[in-house]
């Protein structure tokens, strides 16, 4: 370990990115299986793709995998709110500095301070927080028409909570399609996302 | 004179850039590979024993917290004759020229278990109960709904007039199909559980279940047994034709 590193991201984030990156990995594998048995659209995924080689164990999957998405989505949400991690790295968020954080990255221009969130980290990290409350909103109407049909009438009703979820999935796959993006173009962030710690940046760049 | 060899400081200092660099790159290297691996040999390693195990003992658990979430009075809603889905899908494990076909001259629903009145009940008898009938949404496990409307007798009141255990754990359904499929006793006592003999106010046809399905708007389509020839209500699991091959047994919607 170098001596002259420093600490960025704290053992409770790391353990609840990586259990979360496996739970997202299960459910929408396993979620693209479920949806082959009865599309939306005028296409199915791919079968290499997809978890668990039939609807049945699909299903498995994703209601065994919920459990793990669920109780680490509420640690994640205890732990940002009570440690301050969302205030201190998520906020705040000014609409210029975001418009100008854009025009810098369509020119792949991608500073990266070390321990430091951009105005685009922020505003992605904080769409895909409200991305997965929809994602799980949606998939407890389509689970439980029944006994939250509230819930599901707030998604104009079953049928429609279908592509709710679906489209909320999208959004979410597109998210980390940016995601692995973003660390293939800067790899040096991937490193202290396991170890925790990165040496500190010696100019803004 | 021969120069003195240099050794480079990299080539002796663990700790400096180039080795740890070095180290980097074949961290990496090999947690890629392990990666690939993985993913290569995926098969093998989400349809391991151990993680089958571990699948179903998560699908039981799912029967415990679906069971718990059940409210017994909740109804599921309901819906005016114009959202009705025409023509209602036919959906079964076979296609539609299989679809057994039962005599209604010498039919006999047969009863079983603990129930205190066993004498299996003719079409007729059946008939002349007191009829009601519902428009509900059927959810099939593969996604799609339809919204049907079903006639027939409450089923709680079937289970009454039969002397059936209403404290037994399930209520289970041998069918003409062949197939075979257990509910539990909550879900069986639903108020819009229905026996149903009806579907849009004519004798239920073949393809929907002739000469009884059993109708339950509280839980997914496959729960719902039709050509039923048997009940018999038990302490003992008795497993299904779907849920024995994997599928969730609750599946309470």
């Amino acid at each position: 370990m170098d001596a002259d590193s420093i600490p960025v991201h704290p053992t409770p984030v790391r353990l609840l990115h990586w259990a979360n990156a496996i739970a997202m990995l299960v459910m929408i594998a396993s979620g693209w299986q479920i949806y082959n048995a009865s599309p939306l659209f005028a296409f199915r995924f791919a079968k290499q793709i997809t978890l668990g080689g039939w609807l049945a164990a699909g299903l498995q999957w994703h209601f065994a995998g919920m459990w793990l998405l669920a109780i680490n989505g509420l640690g994640w949400l205890a732990y940002g709110l009570v440690s301050g991690h969302f205030r201190r790295h998520y906020l705040p968020l000014a609409p210029r500095s975001l418009l100008r954080a854009l025009g810098d990255a369509v020119h792949l221009r991608l500073p990266h301070q070390v321990g430091v969130y951009n105005p685009l980290q922020r505003a992605a990290y904080l769409g895909v927080l409200v991305i997965a409350m929809l994602l799980v909103a949606s998939g407890l109407a389509i689970w439980k028409p029944v006994q939250l049909q509230e819930l599901t009438a707030l998604f104009g009703g079953y049928d429609a909570a279908r592509f709710w979820h679906f489209f909320a999935m999208t959004a979410l796959a597109a998210f980390l399609a940016i995601h692995l993006t973003m660390v293939a173009l800067v790899p040096r962030t991937l490193l202290p996302m396991i170890t925790g710690r990165a040496r500190p940046s010696r100019e803004l760049e | 004179m021969k120069p003195k060899p240099r050794l480079s400081r990299d080539l002796v200092d663990p700790s400096s850039r180039s080795i740890q660099a070095l180290e980097r790159r074949l961290f990496l290297k090999s947690s890629l590979s392990l990666g690939a691996i993985t993913l290569l040999s995926g098969c093998n390693v989400t349809d391991s024993e151990a993680v089958q195990r571990v699948l179903w003992a998560m699908s039981r658990w799912n029967d415990r917290a679906q069971a718990a979430l059940f409210d017994p009075q909740r109804l599921a809603p309901t819906y005016p004759e114009s959202a009705i889905t025409r023509p209602f899908p036919f959906n079964a494990f076979y296609t539609e020229d299989e679809v057994p076909e039962v005599d209604p001259t010498d039919y006999r629903l047969e009863l079983a278990g603990a129930i205190r009145d066993k004498r299996p009940w003719q079409l007729t008898q059946l008939y002349a109960l007191p009829q009601i009938t519902q428009i509900t949404r059927h959810v099939c496990v593969e996604g799609w709904s339809a919204i049907g409307k079903w006639g027939g007798v409450n089923f709680r009141v079937f289970l009454e007039l039969i002397g059936a255990d209403l404290t037994a754990k399930y209520v289970g359904f041998k069918c003409a199909d062949d197939y075979y499929t257990s509910i539990d006793m909550a879900t069986a006592l639903h108020p819009q559980t229905l026996l149903t003999l009806r579907y849009a106010d004519q004798v239920l046809p073949p393809r929907y279940g002739f000469p009884m399905k059993l109708r339950i708007p509280t839980k997914l389509g496959f729960k719902n047994p039709k050509h039923i020839m048997a009940i018999f209500v038990t302490n003992d699991y008795p497993g299904g034709y779907w849920e024995d091959k994997g599928y969730n047994w609750f599946s309470g919607l």
